[in-house]
């Protein structure tokens, strides 16, 4: 073999071999990075977690919480304990009033460009600055076909004493203030004292009748799928996962409205790895990684192409992809920190009442 | 060398987890969020409503001890006549639960005392009735006494297998009969390891949530649901201090009282 090319092989070789990690280097410049995300129970797919550590040698400390007063009071504990946060829509209000979230920078979340329109631009947080969308969906009241005969198109149906027993409440001041607010024709964000006690009463009252089975938030879902209550207030995502154990459930969003929420992704002030973050919320609205979150929580998606290649199946699932018409009447929580007391006072009424 | 500094790492532990801790938890209790110092918090602790909750925590906790001190006294006496240094069954048997994480054991009462659970999946099985546990006090009263019954079995076990042997010898040969010997010698020999037991089932017992939460069905709801709640849901350290507070004080009187029946903290000095 000719000598020169022997040599200009292995100079090639050579040159690939020190090339190959710097290019490692380039796709990776996060390696090595430990980036602490706090979400809600359940509420990722856990595959996707390995694929983000392998395809970007960041590895992930992974903490969960179960509702976002809870999430709120780890954050003004000390906010500096986490890169990536998915508070709710009023939360991340509350949050951006009291300064305590970065501001994202979109040249790092090239994938926020491929969300729905609707979502890019919520009232809580305009233009997104502070969050972008993770998952959407409603508050609504999960049945049980074989244990309810009358038509669910209301939130009445939850304070029918021929239920008695049967009710499962959810163990959150917002939610379920919110149900008897709007059965009561208020808004979930009312600010009006008159209004929350009248709620209150009503809540009391279902509890003193004996209508409510039990008040839970992520234990709801498995005792619907048991059969041990014919109705439940539960979100859309958590319905869904219901309805797939047991076909007997079915799932409404009453006439009267209800709640539509956004969980964001936001990085809380104080976080060591911006830039890391951003990776991580740029890889969570990749169509794929997005697709198999779908699969896995079942709650709506913010990404188009993920809607685009929806079966017409999941498509025309009113649960899995709210229609228009209900979205128009439900509404948003907003903040409601500045009269957050009047909302104690009444919640607690309900919880001690016996 | 001293023999105190071997005791440095638990006193430096104390004063992170313990004392400090306690610190916030006082001021939390006397200011209000803006730092000013007051007593409103406690205004909000004493209101008719919340004395109820109170009330509730104190008697299910108090039948929670009767309960666990009935069920365990027999156990423990039972177990201190057996030799069991080659066969460890009973004693393994009545550790084996506190090797799980209480929340797991807690979740696994849930799924027997459900109404479509394993207990009521047995007794329609056998022809007999359904009973409706889940949510009632019933049921959190059994999730406590299943948690905390190794607290009561295991002091009171420790001081009667220490007991002298001699002693009852005696008492048997001046001539008292067994019902006799159990009730003038044993019972008031095992008093230190009843208070011991008394104070460990009762303490965590006055101040449980999750177990109020879970097989209570979120329907019990106690001071522990309450603190939680203060502090979590509305993020009212304030308020919630002054109730732990008042929860305290409440737990020192009643060892306090305790402490006047075992003066010399003969059961295993645990307190």
């Amino acid at each position: 073999m000719n000598k020169r090319i022997v040599v200009l092989v292995l100079a090639a070789l050579v040159a690939l071999a020190t090339l190959t990690p710097v290019l490692a280097e380039a796709e990776k410049p996060y390696a090595g990075t430990t980036l602490t995300v706090c979400n809600w129970y359940d509420y990722i797919d856990e595959a996707v977690i390995g694929m983000f550590e392998e395809e970007t040698g960041i590895s992930i400390n992974y903490v969960n919480f179960t509702t976002n007063e809870e999430l709120y009071t780890k954050l003004e504990a000390g906010a500096g304990n986490y890169d990536v946060i998915f508070p709710s829509d009023y939360i991340i209000e509350r949050l951006i009033k009291d300064d305590m979230l970065e501001e994202l920078n979109y040249e790092n979340i090239p994938n926020a460009q491929g969300l729905l329109d609707w979502i890019k631009n919520p009232d809580y947080d305009p233009d997104s600055v502070h969050s972008l969308a993770y998952m959407w969906g409603t508050v609504g009241i999960v049945y049980n076909t074989t244990m309810v005969d009358d038509p669910v198109d209301s939130w009445g149906i939850l304070f029918d004493k021929k239920y008695a027993g049967q009710v499962l409440m959810m163990n959150s001041i917002r939610d379920t203030m919110g149900v008897a607010l709007k059965y009561l024709g208020y808004s979930m964000n009312t600010d009006d004292p008159k209004a929350l006690e009248e709620a209150a009463a009503l809540l009391i009252q279902q509890k003193k009748d004996g209508i409510v089975d039990g008040y839970f938030v992520d234990e709801t879902k498995d005792k619907m799928v048991a059969g041990e209550a014919a109705l439940a207030v539960m979100w859309s995502g958590d319905a869904m996962y219901a309805m797939e154990k047991n076909d007997d459930l079915a799932y409404a969003v009453p006439m009267e409205g209800s709640n539509v929420w956004i969980d964001g992704m936001c990085i809380p002030k104080g976080s060591q790895n911006k830039e890391a973050a951003e990776c991580f919320i740029n890889f969570l609205c990749r169509e794929d990684i997005a697709r198999m979150n779908m699969d896995y929580i079942w709650y709506s998606t913010p990404v188009q192409a993920v809607v685009d290649g929806m079966s017409e199946e999941e498509f025309n699932d009113a649960t899995l992809n709210p229609p228009q018409e209900v979205i128009d009447r439900c509404e948003y929580f907003l903040d409601v920190s500045d009269y957050y007391d009047i909302y104690e006072e009444n919640w607690m009424q309900v919880r001690i009442a016996r | 060398m001293k023999r105190s500094w071997l005791a440095t790492p638990y006193a430096i532990w104390m004063l992170m987890f313990t004392l400090v801790p306690l610190v916030f938890v006082v001021y939390y209790a006397f200011t209000t969020k803006a730092g000013d110092v007051t007593i409103q918090n406690f205004a909000k602790v004493f209101t008719p409503g919340n004395l109820q909750v109170l009330v509730d925590s104190l008697r299910l906790a108090l039948f929670c001890t009767v309960l666990c001190l009935v069920l365990g006294f027999p156990a423990a006496y039972f177990l201190s006549g057996k030799d069991f240094s080659h066969n460890q069954t009973l004693v393994v048997l009545i550790l084996v639960p506190m090797w799980m994480n209480f929340l797991l054991r807690t979740y696994a009462m849930m799924t027997i005392l459900e109404n479509n659970g394993v207990l009521n999946t047995v007794l329609t099985a056998i022809g007999l009735p359904k009973v409706s546990l889940i949510g009632t006090e019933a049921a959190v009263l059994m999730g406590m006494v299943y948690n905390f019954l190794p607290f009561m079995v295991l002091p009171i076990y420790t001081v009667l297998k220490k007991l002298d042997r001699r002693v009852i010898e005696a008492a048997e040969d001046l001539g008292a009969n067994p019902m006799q010997v159990f009730v003038k010698v044993v019972i008031p020999l095992s008093v230190p390891g009843v208070v011991s037991g008394i104070t460990m089932v009762f303490m965590p017992a006055v101040t449980t949530f999750a177990i109020s939460r879970l097989l209570g069905s979120g329907m019990i709801y106690l001071v522990g649901d309450m603190i939680e709640d203060y502090y979590i849901t509305f993020t009212n350290r304030q308020v919630g201090s002054a109730l732990s507070l008042v929860m305290l004080v409440l737990v020192m009187l009643s060892i306090g009282l305790l402490r006047r029946v075992d003066p010399k903290g003969e059961g295993g000095g645990m307190w």
